[in-house]
């Protein structure tokens, strides 16, 4: 069995494995990395969708093998370090979250919440790309994302406007 | 209190987890121990089973044990029906797993379990099966032919039953009206595809067994795995943990959950099976499925004397939880919003060799209503008269409400004029009449066509005593208990059962708005049969209708016991006590009174309580609605055609909807928007194709095509508040609206811009082609 | 559903490669990104012994600039051909079309060799690379050959490579200036594959037509170079006329498939239609 070595979400992991393990099946199986749900088998739902070295993948199309050496991204290791602690009041999105985190729940944009960790995660990745897009360029960006809650109009307003925040806060990083 | 709680735009308090990949779904859970099924599932539509051998599979290394149906024939039962909606109805055995035939493509016929998922799916290649090849039943028009091919040999026919409603003589009205509109319409068989695919994980303890199950009826599903196996229902326990999305396909007691609760109870060990989306496509139950054969009869002022409605409902190979009744939900909505003197509905349920259809977001409602809302513009059209304009006509004025319909249902309150001015007033209706206008005018290969749906729907499912005159095997009450804890935090328990919907915000907020505490101090517990031990589970968009009233009112037990314990503690009389924001303090005195805290906890200690009374504040509730809520709104949407191609492109989407009072807003319109996909996606995209021989030809999500954002339009949504009477919270209902008025709006929309061409219909899903075939005056070609 | 299982390997060169292949024999496959052969193998429509994964060989990414043509190498991906600066400048329909492939993240793993040599006749860029006239640089342990574009693609997911053959880069002649190019592709949905697509190039001279490609996708087991259009269009004056009758011919050659999403005769109908506006599209 090959031996991997990846990167995910901060911790690094060695692991000797099954050729055909489907890297959505290492996260979740091998690693406890449940976060990443499984909705298709033809990678068209993008519910799956991770980082790997920064580039969105649906993690059920790519061979754990050929993430050797990577670096992955889930919806778990997004946000700040802490942040994913519950706070101390209250029950709205910890503090420490990601600005895509924040603007899904502030927007309404997940109902049953299957596809929003692939769909934050494909945000993720267009705001990487286009830090300002359009409704239309937001739209086109997720077209490999599929959510049967939401009719998408709330993400693609969260996805704006965590790009507005994503924008400010490196503004303030670049002029303090 | 300064801000009401009810009708605030609390963000979801069920987020958190959701956005942080901490979600509970079933699929998450693995106790340690847990073996994992897979089905080897029959690729004949129709064929006896001959032999089943799993000797090979049995010996594959890391196979516990592989069962074929014949295996567990003595002990699986009969997958329930709970609707026999005839007293003749035809009711064939439903085994979990095929045992002598297979009636379906996917129907299961083996299962491996194994140490892991990879080990059971490799060895379902070493079971050999043979099939005796028999007819497929697929095209229901030929399934009810004399002499046709049968389903079920013992049963003779193909025809499960003919149910009928007739209300005022519509013959007579069809004979002597100026005006008759007949028209077929198709509604094609859909899948729901909820994106978390069935899960299900049921775990032994001793003579116990607790089921975890990617459910949206916990409290039925139990109920019904006790029938079905005759294990005692309070050896079971059912959760229903996150659960992503249903739409009506979780609301089914599935042949896997009784397996795996067969198989967990005979090897001692966690059992668990997840489907695979295109083993999904092929066994969840479909949607929709109906030949619809519709006679309107009309004055030449547009006023419509009767309707007649003759369906052939496509039920599948059986008859599963609610499949018969589906398209009976229908009977009661296939008169819209209108007036006339007469009806008639008779429907005919027809078994074929495909996947069983049941309940689909609006179930039986949208079918209805698409049946109508075409036939309006129709009769529009053949008067001359605008869309609206034909509907204004015929509409129940809101003077007239409560209105006792046609089909027999009271209409408790409406104001479909309002709906419909806003709805005009945001879509610039003249204006783009005009556009549309000036399009024909210059013969531009871009039609602009406006489609209009004024739409009602009968949700709060439902009053007891309705299902009951209707042969439900159920009531329709709901249950919530209330908690006020000795710190003064709260908790809700609620017996309807979320799968996406906000359940934990919608009902914090009822609990926080009636007992006057922080919306954060309130928990609500739910999906649980130990738990929540009462419920009825959530569908037919009851969850706030029904569930949501019978919190408010544990609520007002919990307030009115409060005031027992404080009036004591005050040393006041309980009517001289006024409740405000939480607190007791007596009516004209400026002392302090007392919190609802201070009562619990004055409750919980129980050292100082009036006579005779309990200590603890709670309080349970069930309430039985006595009518049924009736949403309604206009829709408008501007589908622009390209008469080259057949392409449509909707351009603009205005849903006005009335559903009654609103705890969150924001829900509101989330669950209206996902709705509009729904139903779009019906009009445009979606189908589930069977081929001749009873293949399904759309087994994954790159043929059947679910919408992306990049294929839908934005959405103007807006909102008239007339309140329901028939609950004390004034609430309707929201899940369905817009699935169910959004198909008719775009197809009305299409065949409006077409018309000058000469074109009356488009079969749905209107693809490029059936767009370009009807132009070519090939109306329902494929 | 689950991959059945196959032995592995991850060569590091092409030489590597090559050999691995010729070793495992017929019932090898190549894994490029996986993102057409992946879902084969999780419905269990194919079962490959063995799969070479190319992924670390990385001189197979490159994109290079050799004067009069570019030569692409078969790992690059979609993603990479859509923003290199080099296809954009000489090959820009390549990477108009690369753009309508799939969605982003599956953009990001496909590679244009491997859609090539997956042979799938709804696949958008076997039409372009007929379109550009791309010559296929093969190897295998018996050496090197060149393939026309208008002889690799031989039936219905099927290309003139042998089994122990691996797609090296595809080379295609520099457009030059004065092109107008579109890819205009027809789909159901944004996810959706092409019921028919158009790549197509056109020059001007002023007001008149110099030259142009047209390929189609979908409109046979294989990509169809529309001859009879490019023959119709050259010399002509640039209106809308000439591309309607132009578009006349886009059928000619063609054995367009009925299916789920049309059938022969509607792809007939829109394969003219939209040559018409794919022309109309690049002189715009």
């Amino acid at each position: 069995m090959p031996r991997v070595r990846v990167e995910v979400d901060g911790a690094t992991y060695e692991d000797d494995v099954e050729p055909r393990l489907l890297l959505v099946h290492y996260l979740r199986e091998r690693l406890g990395k449940v976060g990443t749900p499984v909705g298709c088998d033809t990678s068209n739902c993008g519910a799956c969708t991770v980082l790997l070295d920064g580039m969105s993948v649906k993690s059920c199309s790519v061979l754990t093998v050929q993430a050797d050496g990577c670096d992955v991204t889930t919806i778990e290791g997004l946000g700040s370090p802490g942040g994913q602690s519950p706070p101390a009041t209250g029950r709205s999105v910890p503090a420490g979250s990601h600005p895509l985190q924040r603007a899904f729940h502030e927007e309404h944009a997940l109902q049953c919440g299957y596809c929003t960790p692939g769909m934050i995660m494909a945000s993720l990745d267009l705001l990487r790309e286009n830090p300002d897009p359009s409704e239309e360029e937001v739209r086109a960006g997720l077209e490999g994302n599929l959510c049967r809650c939401t009719g998408y109009q709330n993400i693609v307003r969260a996805v704006r406007r965590a790009a507005r925040e994503m924008r400010e806060l490196a503004e303030r990083v670049v002029t303090p | 209190m300064t801000v009401p709680e009810i009708g605030a735009p609390r963000r979801r308090t069920e987020d958190t987890r959701l956005l942080t990949g901490r979600t509970r779904w079933t699929e998450n859970l693995t106790p340690a121990g847990t073996l994992h099924m897979a089905f080897l599932r029959s690729p004949h539509a129709h064929a006896k089973l001959t032999r089943v051998d799993t000797s090979q599979a049995a010996t594959h290394p890391g196979v516990v044990a592989v069962f074929s149906g014949a295996d567990l024939a003595d002990e699986q039962g009969s997958l329930p029906c709970a609707w026999i909606v005839t007293d003749d109805m035809k009711h064939p055995d439903h085994p979990p797993m095929g045992v002598h035939e297979v009636r379906y493509v996917g129907e299961p016929v083996a299962c491996v379990v194994a140490r892991d998922r990879y080990t059971a799916v490799d060895a379902l290649e070493k079971i050999d099966v043979d099939y005796e090849p028999l007819p497929a039943v697929v095209d229901m028009e030929a399934a009810v032919a004399e002499g046709a091919d049968l389903v079920h040999h013992d049963l003779g026919t193909n025809k499960s039953y003919t149910w009928v409603y007739e209300n005022g003589d519509v013959e007579a009205a069809l004979r002597d009206a100026p005006v008759v509109i007949e028209r077929e319409y198709v509604q094609q068989r859909l899948i729901p595809s909820a994106m978390e695919p069935r899960s299900v994980l049921c775990v032994p303890e001793g003579d116990e067994f607790t089921l975890y199950s990617a459910t949206q009826i916990p409290h039925i599903l139990r109920l019904m795995l006790a029938v079905v196996t005759g294990i005692a229902e309070h050896r079971l326990r059912v959760v229903a943990p996150d659960v992503g999305g249903g739409f009506g396909s979780k609301l089914q007691v599935y042949g896997e959950e009784v397996i795996a609760l067969l198989l967990a109870r005979r090897l001692g060990r966690p059992v668990k099976w997840t489907e695979t989306r295109s083993e999904g496509n092929m066994t969840v139950h479909h949607g929709r499925d109906q030949i619809q054969r519709l006679t309107l009869a009309a004055e030449r002022d547009g006023r419509i004397r009767g309707l007649k409605v003759d369906l052939l409902a496509d039920m599948g190979a059986y008859l599963m939880i609610v499949t018969p009744g589906i398209p009976l939900l229908g009977a009661f909505m296939f008169n819209g919003i209108y007036k006339m003197d007469a009806y008639s509905f008779t429907c005919t349920g027809v078994f074929t060799t495909k996947t069983p259809t049941d309940a689909y977001r609006g179930a039986g409602r949208p079918e209805a209503t698409y049946a109508i809302e075409r036939l309006m513009d129709e009769l529009a059209n053949e008067l001359g008269i605008d869309p609206i304009e034909v509907r204004r006509r015929n509409w129940i004025a809101h003077e007239e409400f409560p209105y006792e319909t046609i089909a027999g249902l009271t209409y408790d309150s409406g104001n479909y004029e309002a709906a419909t001015d806003k709805a005009l007033e945001l879509f610039e209706y003249d204006k783009l009449r005009a556009e549309q206008a000036d399009r024909r005018d210059r013969r531009d290969p871009v039609q602009l066509g406006i489609g209009v749906s004024t739409f009602t729907e009968m949700c709060g499912l439902a009053p007891s005593r309705v299902l009951g005159s209707l042969s439900y095997g159920a009531g329709g009450w709901e249950h919530a208990s209330v908690r006020v804890l000795p710190t003064g935090k709260v908790e809700v328990i609620t017996g309807s059962s979320p799968h996406g919907q906000g359940h934990e915000t919608a009902w914090a907020q009822i609990a926080a708005d009636r007992l006057g505490v922080p919306f954060e101090d309130v928990r609500v517990l739910h999906g649980d049969t130990v738990i929540a031990p009462k419920g009825m589970d959530t569908y037919g968009s009851r969850s706030l209708a029904v569930g949501g009233v019978a919190l408010s009112a544990a609520c007002g037990k919990v307030v009115e016991k409060a005031r027992t314990v404080a009036a004591h503690l005050l040393e006041a009389a309980e009517q001289d006590l006024e409740f405000r924001d939480g607190r007791f303090s007596v009516r004209g005195v400026h002392e302090e009174g007392t919190t609802l805290q201070e009562v619990a906890q004055a409750a919980f200690t129980a050292h100082d309580l009036p006579d005779g009374l309990e200590p603890s504040l709670d309080a349970d509730a069930t309430f039985d609605p006595d009518n049924f809520s009736f949403p309604h709104g206009t829709h408008l949407c501007a589908a622009e055609v390209d008469t080259e191609t057949g392409m449509v492109k909707l351009r603009k989407y205005v849903a006005v909807d009335d559903v009654g009072k609103v705890v969150n807003p924001l829900i509101v319109e989330g669950q209206v928007h996902g709705g509009l996909a729904q139903g779009i996606a019906q009009a445009l995209f979606e189908e589930a194709v069977y081929d001749a021989d009873g293949n399904l030809t759309t087994t994954t999500l790159a043929d059947y095509l679910v919408p992306s954002a990049a294929d839908l339009p934005t959405f103007t949504t807006d909102r008239t508040e007339t309140p329901a009477t028939s609950n004390p919270l004034g609430v309707k209902g929201v899940g369905e609206a817009g699935t169910i008025a959004s198909t008719p709006a775009v197809v009305n929309a299409i065949v409006d811009a077409l018309r000058p061409h000469g074109v009356r219909d488009v079969p749905m899903p209107c693809t490029p082609e059936r767009v370009w075939r009807a132009l070519r005056g090939e109306a329902g070609a494929r | 559903m689950i991959p059945a299982t196959f032995d592995y390997t991850r060569p590091a060169s092409v030489d590597d490669a090559v050999r691995a292949l010729s070793d495992a024999g017929e019932d090898a496959k190549l894994l490029a990104g996986g993102q057409s052969l992946m879902p084969l193998l999780r419905l269990r429509l194919a079962f490959p012994d063995a799969l070479i994964d190319l992924g670390r060989v990385d001189a197979l990414r490159e994109i290079r600039d050799e004067g009069d043509t570019l030569l692409v190498g078969a790992m690059a991906t979609h993603h990479q051909v859509i923003r290199d600066p080099l296809v954009r400048a000489h090959l820009p329909l390549l990477a108009r079309a690369a753009e309508t492939v799939a969605d982003p993240a599956v953009r990001h793993r496909g590679t244009f060799g491997g859609s090539l040599v997956h042979a799938d006749p709804a696949g958008d860029l076997p039409a372009v690379a007929l379109a550009l006239d791309a010559v296929f640089l093969v190897r295998s342990v018996r050496g090197e050959r060149e393939i026309r574009a208008s002889e690799f693609f031989v039936d219905w997911m099927t290309s003139a490579m042998e089994p122990d053959e691996l797609l090296v880069g595809v080379r295609m002649p520099k457009l030059g200036s004065g092109w107008g190019v579109h890819y205009e592709k027809f789909h159901r949905t944004a996810q959706a594959w092409a019921i028919v697509g158009v790549a197509c190039a056109v020059r001007r001279d002023g007001d008149v037509v110099e030259d142009a490609r047209v390929a189609l996708t979908n409109m046979g087991p294989v990509p169809v170079r529309a001859g009879g259009v490019e023959n119709a269009v050259r010399g002509r004056p640039v209106s809308e006329g000439t591309f309607r009758s132009a578009a006349e011919h886009a059928t000619e050659g063609t054995e367009p498939p009925s299916d789920l999403h049309g059938s022969a005769e509607y792809r007939s109908h829109l394969a003219t239609v939209l040559t018409a506006r794919a022309l109309t599209a690049c002189t715009a």
